[in-house]
């Protein structure tokens, strides 16, 4: 399992800007080989891999590319752009990417611009990540001294240049319209939809976007075969799939494993288990606003199909385990919160919604909540879930739902004016 | 057209293909809640009181911004439905500053109608609502405890008006409506228009509220109060008392006015006159003299901050003469205390205005004559109808009377000003009868006339062709300068109103409750001017008898030095 390495191959390996020890090392193989092919064939190698977007939503990248390829050529994509946001927090998988094969990712643009004949191409990278825009940076100016970007791409004729762009710092500008109206200048809130990316993105022209580690993914899949690639994963998802691991185990970090891999082995043969002797309680599968659930489903593949059959999705591939101390009114709060704060302030479910869980929240953990509390809790997650404008307020109530369904016993408890796991304070309630 | 057929709570409905399923639903005669939505002006799609179920679609659609579809069929009040549109106006409401008997907005306001159709009894949360600032600073008062964060207000600001002194900023709990670098409104380039304050479903935007101290003038013993109304009042005052959209209520509201106790009641339409006598003068002057042209219209002080924060380098185009409120104003200062034997400085001169601009015209610091303001308090046609209200006037059972005399004889021409275009065609009709030195009988200008938002014509005047243009709403005033800019126009004269429509449709103007009848409104107000001005006596400034007084008496003529002194103004840049 540790053997099938396609992404993290060159991960400390190499100096990451650097394009002579990137390609000794196999880079640029998969773009000298798309220059050969017809973009219809590179497609078809992407569709051929099953890759799904790794920005969360699980977009299969082939038929996003199919569709942004069918839009004729004058009227087609004019921006590749790369979502290098990473704002989810327990994700830090695009960071490694970027800080330790910038090129590998560099190099995924490119083909896309080859296939679109776009020019000019954005990294949307997180504002926290100073250190790593110098890195991409300084790759990207190596790459283009080296002929791999710039004018007239490997005498193809293909002109493309790549800008690193800081994000603003917002959770939602992860969002792609939201992205692209940061881009522009703009405050970072979501558009209406349609009319979609691919149609109208970035200066209202058409544009491709996609995570950083979907773009990581396309040279290998150029150059060995989308068949190879979907033959590493499980039937429906191709290829490895980093994954990050963190909360209370003994080895956080970022993993790379083939999709089939279980929960349980990412978390206690990789992760060596959950750390000072304590119980699993829980795991909050792919970002704040992702799945939480308990031990009973660990034997789930990580794998689009099993996630979805069980009712999880693996978003952004974020794990974060949370051990027997937590009490999960608590840790739900906590999540809740971050939402509160992160929501644009758009919309009405979202904006409100949010806050006033959050205020449910603290009044079970102050031991002053009722029945109706948890009903509300749930009427609101509903209409979150079914009218908030973008995917974060649609997405927010996961957790809360989740929760509530496998830890009941335990919010009852809070009702009644007790937390089994003594962590809330409790103090408002009337004796 | 192509059709498409789709079903409505089970009515089988054929609509136009691309419309909207709230607009397929009106046809089906079914209504569904907005608040944020107004169209083609704003449609953000954000608030969700509108959401609707559409079979087999995954969620709640907004209706407002969502197209209907070729044979789905929509479900607008299922038990889903109804259930989510009362947990999200729940959700609005408990970020609400709930104190509607204390409110400007009560029994006119989106929010509590909503309130009132859902049956909302109780209120389950308990924080209080976060955004709370309260921008008094200026005519224009924020009082963001109201604000439902519909975005509206930033819309209209931005895009219609193209001032942008409102954004809609931060996140989370922190999103608000606020001016850049949250500076109180009236240090930014807010010109005051008011436009926002109209399409403001709650009360989070308001005028000043300027009444008390009208009311204090009208109880000082020592003050003589003279009130001035504007042309475009008396055909707006009627909707506050329940009357038809239009009707003409001049007679009644001077009634009210005295019965307030105001110790003269004046007409504006008389110094509007007086604004074409000078203006028209100052027109063919710059004409013959080859003075800087186009001359263009100062009568809106909206506009005018606007051309002074955006266009400075028009400040010279700008006609120097004081609008009409303000030449009043100093009218009523030195002419009329000397006729009628009183004291300038005991005399207290009010505005009635459809404007809330006009509160910091009337604050300006230049507009004063001998040391004393020309105008000392603006309220605005809602503010009157809140002071006849707490008088306990009947208003609908007043009987008619008249404007005072000396300064309140009007003419068609002076009462055409409310309208976009008045202007233009009232200067016209007197710089016509001067060049031709003849009392001419076409006076109607139909090609200055109507809503479209820019208007061209040339108009042949006794071989003399003048090239004239009129913009409505400071956006359209923009692109017009723009052109102008650009070299791409030779006008003469051009009229710029600050309001779309023009003052029928100010800021301070009575509040829609339904917001989309706008246009309708506007269209119905500016005929019943129209109509006024058919059935005047006289139709030309220069035919006002008490114009040809106060020139024989007074100013001695048209831009002379006096006139200079009390009517004419000038211009800062601001940035
Ligand atoms: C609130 C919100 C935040 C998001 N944040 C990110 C992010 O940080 N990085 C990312 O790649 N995608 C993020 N997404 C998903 C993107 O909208 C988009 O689906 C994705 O970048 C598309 O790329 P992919 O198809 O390669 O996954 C976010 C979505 C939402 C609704
Ligand atoms: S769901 Fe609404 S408020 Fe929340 S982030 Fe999206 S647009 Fe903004
Ligand atoms: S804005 Fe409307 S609901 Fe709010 S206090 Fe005023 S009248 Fe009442
Ligand atoms: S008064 Fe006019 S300029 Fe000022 S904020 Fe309102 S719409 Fe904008
Ligand atoms: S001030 Fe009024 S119009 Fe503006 S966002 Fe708030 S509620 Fe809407
Ligand atoms: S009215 Fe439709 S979303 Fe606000």
């Amino acid at each position: 399992m540790e053997n099938t390495k396609i992404l993290s191959s060159r991960f400390g390996k190499i100096k990451p800007d650097y394009v002579e020890e990137f390609v000794a090392a196999g880079g640029y193989e998969g773009l000298k080989k798309a220059i050969t092919m017809k973009p219809e064939e590179i497609i078809q190698e992407i569709k051929n891999a099953y890759l799904f977007g790794r920005g969360g939503a699980a977009y299969p990248t082939g038929v996003k590319w199919e569709q942004a390829y069918a839009i004729p050529l004058e009227k087609g994509p004019k921006y590749m752009i790369c979502n290098a946001d990473e704002g989810e927090p327990g994700t830090f998988k695009d960071r490694h990417i970027m800080a330790e094969d910038p090129l590998m990712l560099i190099e995924g643009m490119t083909i896309g611009a080859f296939i679109f004949g776009a020019k000019e191409g954005y990294i949307y990278c997180r504002g926290e990540y100073s250190g790593i825009q110098k890195i991409l940076r300084s790759a990207i100016k190596n790459a283009t001294e080296a002929g791999f970007l710039g004018e007239n791409i490997l005498g193809t004729g293909l002109n493309f240049n790549i800008k690193v762009v800081s994000g603003a710092g917002a959770y939602v500008c992860g969002e792609n319209t939201a992205l692209v109206e940061s881009i522009e200048g703009k405050t970072g809130r979501p558009r209406r939809k349609p009319p979609y990316i691919k149609n109208a993105g970035l200066n209202m022209l058409p544009t491709v976007l996609n995570n950083v580690e979907t773009y990581a993914c396309i040279p290998w899949i150029v150059k060995e075969g989308g068949e190879k690639f979907l033959s590493l994963g499980t039937e429906f998802s191709g290829g490895t799939k980093l994954m990050c691991l963190s909360g209370n185990v003994v080895q956080r970090g970022v993993y790379e494993v083939p999709f089939g891999t279980t929960l349980r082995d990412l978390i206690y043969d990789l992760g060596g288990g959950i750390a000072d002797g304590k119980k699993l309680k829980f795991v909050h599968l792919g970002g704040s606003s992702g799945a939480c659930f308990p031990e009973e489903l660990l034997d789930t593949k990580i794998c689009y199909n099993d996630l979805r059959k069980n009712g999880l999705s693996l978003g952004s591939g974020a794990v974060l385990v949370v051990d027997d101390s937590h009490c999960v009114v608590d840790y739900l709060k906590t999540v809740m919160e971050f939402f509160e704060d992160e929501s644009c302030g758009k919309c009405t479910p979202c904006r409100e919604g949010n806050r006033r869980m959050v205020e449910i929240l603290e009044k079970l953990t102050s031991g002053r909540g009722a029945k109706e509390d948890l009903e509300r809790l749930q009427s609101l997650a509903r209409t979150m879930r079914n009218t908030s404008f973008c995917g974060l307020g649609q997405s927010a109530p996961v957790p809360v739902t989740t929760l509530l369904k496998h830890f009941a016993d335990e919010f009852e408890a809070h009702v009644q004016g007790r937390c089994p796991s003594g962590k809330c304070s409790m103090s408002g309630v009337r004796r | 057209m192509e059709k498409i057929n789709l079903t409505i709570d089970g009515i089988d409905i054929s609509v136009a293909k691309g419309s909207t399923i709230l607009q397929a639903a009106k046809e089906a005669k079914v209504d569904i809640p907005t608040l944020c939505f107004l169209q083609g002006v704003h449609e953000p799609g954000s608030c969700r009181i509108c959401v609707v179920e559409v079979e087999g679609w995954r969620g709640l659609q907004p209706a407002c911004i969502t197209k209907a579809e070729e044979g789905i069929a929509v479900k607008t009040s299922s038990k889903l439905v109804r259930e989510t549109r009362r947990d999200i106006l729940e959700l609005i409401l408990a970020n609400h500053n709930r104190e509607c008997l204390s409110c400007k907005r009560n029994q006119r306001c989106e929010l509590q109608k909503l309130a009132e159709d859902f049956g909302i009894d109780s209120n389950y949360y308990e924080k209080k609502g976060t955004c709370v600032e309260l921008d008094q600073s200026g005519p224009v008062v924020r009082d963001t405890s109201k604000c439902v964060l519909c975005g509206r207000c930033v819309s209209v600001c931005s895009n219609i008006q193209k001032v942008n002194a409102i954004e809609l900023a931060n996140r989370g709990p922190d999103t608000s409506v606020t001016t850049p670098y949250e500076q109180s409104l009236s240090l930014r380039s807010c010109i005051n228009c008011g436009q926002c304050i109209k399409v403001c479903p709650v009360g989070a935007l308001q005028e000043r509220d300027d009444t008390e101290k009208v009311w204090n003038a009208l109880e000082d013993p020592e003050l003589h109060v003279v009130v001035q109304t504007a042309p475009a009042v008396r055909v707006a005052l009627g909707e506050e008392f329940g009357l038809p959209v239009g009707t003409n209520v001049k007679g009644k509201m001077v009634t009210a006015l005295r019965r307030l106790g105001f110790n003269k009641i004046f007409d504006t339409t008389f110094s509007a006159d007086l604004t074409i006598m000078e203006e028209g003068t100052e027109l063919l002057h710059r004409i013959n003299n080859g003075g800087k042209l186009p001359l263009i219209t100062s009568c809106s002080p909206g506009w005018v901050k606007f051309c002074e924060h955006n266009y400075p380098d028009f400040l010279d185009n700008l006609s120097s003469c004081k609008s009409p409120q303000q030449m009043f104003g100093a009218v009523a200062k030195s002419y009329y205390p000397q006729k009628a034997g009183l004291d300038a400085k005991k005399v207290f001169v009010v505005s009635v205005m459809p404007c809330t601009a006009k509160k910091f015209e009337a604050d300006r610091e230049e507009l004063k004559i001998n040391g004393l303001r020309d105008v000392d308090a603006v309220i605005t046609t809602r503010e009157l109808a809140k002071m006849i209200k707490q008088a306990g006037i009947n208003f609908n059972q007043q009987s008619d009377s008249h404007y005072d005399e000396l300064l309140g004889t009007s003419t068609g021409a002076g009462v055409i000003f409310a309208n976009t275009g008045g202007v233009m065609e009232a200067a016209l009709r007197t710089v016509a009868d001067i060049l031709t030195g003849e009392d001419l009988q076409t006076i109607e200008y139909h090609e200055v006339r109507g809503l479209e938002g820019i208007k061209e014509a040339t108009v042949n005047v006794n071989g003399m062709k003048l090239n004239v243009a009129i913009a409505h709403g400071t956006g359209n005033a923009s692109k017009l300068l723009d052109t102008i800019r650009e070299g791409k126009a030779g006008y003469h004269f051009i009229e710029v109103m600050g309001c779309p429509g023009g003052c029928i449709n100010g800021g301070g103007q009575p509040i829609l409750m339904d917001k989309s009848k706008t246009q309708e409104v506007n269209q119905l107000r500016a005929a019943s001017i129209y109509s006024l001005d058919r059935t005047a006596v006289k139709r030309k400034s220069h035919d006002n008898p008490e114009i040809k007084k106060i020139y024989a008496e007074f100013l001695d003529k048209p831009g002379s030095s006096k006139a200079h002194q009390l009517l004419h103004t000038h211009y800062i840049a601001r940035n």
